[in-house]
Formats: C-alpha cells, structure tokens, sequence
C-alpha cells in the first residue's frame, strides 16, 4: 500500500507551468530516486510532497491524510528534509546541528531530553561521526557536513526521507558510501526519495525511479525497465551506450562534440 | 570552561569599571570618600553626586549597553548576517524622528521618552508593510522594507530639523541625536529598567529559537518550525528593546554590532550562553565609554560620538575576525 501518493498534482509558479497532473504512489521500503534534466521540476515535486508549497491541482497523500490538513509539525513527524542549497549555519557543534532533528517533537520548548541525546549519539556513531561531535560545523568537509545533515535527518526519526541532490558536492567515494547507506534505510522500512544526476549509481541502489521531464513523468519503474540507453539518451539529449557487466549497468556518453 | 573563564573575566571587568566610575569623573571621589557615602557619612555634596548624578546614569549605562548588545545578537541571528545593528529595520531612525517631533512640539521629558519609542516602532511597522508589499517569505524583503522605511524617516527627521527653531530647538535635537546620558534620573530608571529587564528576559528565553535562524527557511519548516511567526516575534521584541534605550540615551551606535560578535567569537554562537555574554560585554562597554565621555574633556563628550569613536576601531577587529573564518 503506498505511504505518500501524489494524485493528479499540477503546479504553476508567475503564469509558468512547472509540473501537469503528476500522479505517483510510493511505499515504505522503496529506495526512489528522481532523475531529470536541470529545471524539469524536480525541486518542486519534492517541496510539494513536504508539503512546502501548495498544489495548484490535485493532492498529496501521506500515510493516507491528506497533507493539506495536518500541521507543519505533524508533517515534519512524518517527513525528514535535506534541501539542495545548504546555507553555511554559524559554527554549531556537529552534535548541535544534529539536535536540531528532534526540533518537531518540542525541543525548541524544553531542550533536549536523556531520551533525546541518546538518539542524537546513536546517529552519531552510525554515521561515523561520533569523534567530529564537538567540531564547529564550519570546520568540516563537503562530505563529513552531509552525513551531519543525514543524521540530523536519522534523529527526526521519520518514515520518509526526501534528499534533494544529496550526491552533490561529494566525491565518488563518497556517493558510492552515501548510496550504500540509503539503500540500507530503504531496506529498514523507511521510504527514501532523492533526486540526483548520476544514472549508474541510481541503476545500482534505486529500488523505484521517476524520469521527469518538463513537469511530466516521462516513465516510471524498476531502473531495469526504466533505464535503458535509448530512453536516456532521448531523455537528456546526448547520444548514450550503456553496458551491463555483473548486474551492474554502466552508461557512457557519446560522440557529442563540442 | 571557556565559557565560564570570559564570564568570570568579563564580570571582574564590569565590577572593577563599576568601582572606577563611581570615582572617576570631573568631581573626582577617593576610594574613602565612596566608602563614606556608602556608610551614608559622607559630606551631602558628595552623596549628591554618587546618587543623584553618577549613580543612575551608569545603571542606564549598563542596562542600555547590554539592551543594545543582546537586541544586536537577535537581529543578526534572525537576518544570518553578523554584520547587522538593531537600526536595521528602521527602529532608530523612527525613534529620532519621533523625538525631534516632540521636541519641536514642546514635550515634556516623558513626552519625548513616549514619543521616541512610539517613533520608533511606527517605522518597523511600516518597514514590516513595505516588506509585504515587495515578497512574502524570506529575510530579503525585511531588509528592503528596513532600509525604505530608514530612508522615510531619516527624511522626515530632516524636514523636523529644517522646521524646527535654529537657535532652541535645532540645537536640543542634534544634541539628543549624539546620544548622551547626562539626563537620567531616578523616576526615568524606575519606568524604563523593568521594561528592559522584560525585553532582555524574553530574547535569552528565546535563546533557542534564535539558534534555528542559521536554518534556511525550509529546513526550518520541514523541522516543524513556524519560522515567519517566529521572526516577526524576534524582530517585535528586539525592536522594541532598542526603541527603548533611544528613549533613555538617544541614539548609541555600534555597540550593538560590534559587542554581539566579540561575544560570538570568545564564546561561541547558542544563544542560551551567547546572549547574557554579550549583553555583560555590551554593559561594560558603554558603562566604560559613558565614563570616558564625561571624564576625558572638561565639557561633555557625547557618548553617541564616543562609542562612534570605538566602534570604528572594533569593527576592523570585527572585520579581521570574519575574513580570518572565510565569512567576507
């Protein structure tokens, strides 16, 4: 049974359509991954599922309420965000920043709990970050700062984890470890939606993916029945190979010139 | 433990600046004469001094300087910029407008206290509106409707001059403008030092909601935070706190910018901690210029003028300081 669905959603920003009558369904479990060229509307799909902004048609549906009638506090119980630009915060403590996920259930009131502090270092040391808890978050690295905001996200504690571009910025190393580790939540029973621009590594870990094109889904599915060469190919508008080698599909751009 | 070393640092420098300002100034005091006074022995001229005169206006120095320190720190929390003063939005602007207002009415002192604030909140509101004109979400449109609302008034303040009377009244405005302390009295503290107390006891209670400003305003809400609500509280509180220390002293800049951020960098930015630091930093910053200003010359240097002085000098530390962490 799907735990978020979007139902028929359109929405339109200064006269501009950005996305027409999107309906999509996803369970818990699923490991979704959103690929699209740069201003097909993927930023938008995600803030209208977290509910962010308001669709112009149609309507979300998570856990089977309709997001338009429960409060931001009630979403963010459901919904854990990490948004695409990540403005540089004052020097917080990394053990600060990821405090901050327990933000939706009173802490800005009462501070953190035992109760609380006990999941703060439990993500910590999940996501190898219990030795940096005292570093000033500006201190860190592209890739150690997105496993601070990955924690943070852990902390919240919610079934569904939308990551906009959670690959960008990282090295491949990185993204291969962050993918890895997606994959293993999705596996746990959370639902996690992201959006990325790397196809090979989508192939490998995505359970479910969405092409979107100029507000539309161009297709949806399993990567097998979804990727393939041709419809990337078309989809970005470059010519494009691809080739399977142990399960694993590997893409290679063309002979575009320059 | 830091924290505790530059609170204990900063409280030995506050006391000892308080034992230095009861004794130094035109009429200089001996260490024996204030001992006197406190003992309620001392020659009347000289418990005259302490208690009518020095007294009050380093109480309003205190409150005023940590007033103005602790609305600076909310105001760059709530606009992520470290490089912002409570007159940001308009809020001192408005209130010299209103006071040269009442001023060219002749207003009574109370009058002009009154005055002031109301001036001063009239044209964070009006900056509020102008903000919702030009967009509806983000700090972007509060800066613009700040910095229209501060052109407004800073033009009408201009008409009051041009208005008033060139030989009575034009001098008592600029005069107020350069911010002194000269004329606190007991029954302006009694009114005017609870409200403060109210206004800076509300922001450190906030301490936490200032921390989640440094989030962008969708993290925030997707954290289940009303975050516009919230900065519209911030702001009306921080407002008001530096509406009321114009009423008190006139307009005194920099303290504001420039204390906020040397408490930020000794102590570190939550706010829970950061607050009471800056605002102990501001006091015995403003506690020691007022000090300077009625002590160094014969006739009375303005203290708006002195922590201009001041300001100057620490905002290149200030500067240095944000380059040296990668921030300008």
């Amino acid at each position: 049974m799907a735990f978020l669905s979007l139902d028929s959603v359109g929405f339109a920003r200064s006269g501009r359509v950005i996305l027409r009558d999107l309906s999509l369904a996803f369970r818990k479990g699923e490991l979704v991954s959103i690929l699209g060229a740069n201003g097909a509307g993927k930023t938008t799909l995600l803030r209208l599922m977290l509910g962010l902004s308001r669709p112009e048609t149609g309507r979300v549906l998570v856990d089977g309420k309709d997001l338009s009638g429960l409060s931001r506090q009630q979403i963010a119980r459901l919904m854990a965000y990490v948004p695409q630009n990540r403005d540089v915060l004052p020097p917080y403590s990394v053990a600060q920043i990821v405090g901050l996920g327990r933000l939706p259930y009173g802490s800005l009131t009462r501070g953190l709990s035992d109760q609380d502090m006990s999941r703060v270092e439990a993500a910590l040391a999940l996501l190898g970050l219990a030795d940096l808890r005292d570093r000033p978050c500006t201190a860190l690295s592209g890739g150690e700062y997105q496993r601070v905001l990955l924690a943070r996200v852990m902390v919240q504690d919610a079934p569904v984890l939308v990551l906009d571009e959670p690959l960008s910025g990282l090295d491949y190393g990185h993204q291969i470890r962050l993918m890895a580790l997606l994959e293993q939540l999705a596996r746990e029973g959370r639902l996690v939606i992201m959006t990325a621009h790397q196809p090979d590594l989508v192939y490998r870990h995505a359970s479910h993916v969405v092409l979107l094109e100029h507000g539309r889904v161009l297709a949806e599915g399993q990567p097998e029945t979804v990727m393939d060469s041709a419809r990337l190919a078309a989809f970005y508008g470059v010519s494009l190979r691809h080739h399977d080698h142990d399960g694993q599909r590997f893409f290679m751009g063309g002979d575009e010139k320059s | 433990m830091r924290s505790r070393l530059c609170f204990a640092a900063a409280l030995l420098v506050l006391a000892l600046g308080f034992g230095l300002s009861l004794i130094i100034g035109r009429y200089a005091l001996s260490p024996v004469d204030l001992l006197h006074s406190l003992e309620g022995r001392g020659a009347p001229e000289i418990r005259a001094v302490l208690l009518q005169a020095r007294l009050p206006r380093m109480i309003a120095a205190l409150f005023v300087g940590a007033a103005l320190s602790m609305s600076g720190s909310a105001f760059q929390s709530v606009f992520r910029n470290p490089l912002v003063s409570p007159d940001l939005l308009g809020a001192l602007s408005g209130a010299a407008f209103g006071a040269a207002g009442a001023i060219i009415a002749h207003g009574s002192a109370l009058t002009i206290e009154i005055s002031t604030f109301l001036g001063g909140c009239c044209a964070v509101g009006f900056g509020f509106i102008v903000a919702r004109l030009v967009g509806r979400e983000g700090v972007l449109p509060l800066l613009l409707g700040g910095l229209i609302s501060s052109a407004l008034f800073t033009a009408l303040l201009s008409l009051l001059k041009y208005l008033a009377d060139p030989f009575d009244q034009l001098p008592t405005i600029i005069y107020w403008l350069l911010g002194s302390l000269a004329q606190t009295d007991w029954p302006q503290l009694v009114v005017l030092v609870p409200l403060l107390s109210l206004g800076m006891g509300v922001l450190w209670a906030s301490g936490r909601v200032l921390d989640v400003f440094g989030l962008s305003d969708d993290e925030a809400r997707s954290l289940g935070l009303p975050i516009g609500l919230l900065r519209l509280a911030m702001l009306a509180v921080a407002t008001a706190l530096s509406a009321l220390t114009v009423s008190l002293a006139g307009i005194i800049g920099w303290v504001g910018l420039i204390m906020p951020h040397m408490a930020r960098l000794l102590i570190g930015p939550e706010h829970r901690r950061l607050l009471p630091f800056a605002a102990l930093l501001g006091a015995c910053c403003l506690l020691l210029a007022d000090t300077a200003a009625r002590s160094l010359s014969p006739s009375e240097i303005p203290l708006g003028m002195m922590t201009e002085l001041l300001g100057a000098l620490g905002f290149i530390l200030v500067l240095r300081q944000l380059r040296r962490e990668g921030r300008l």
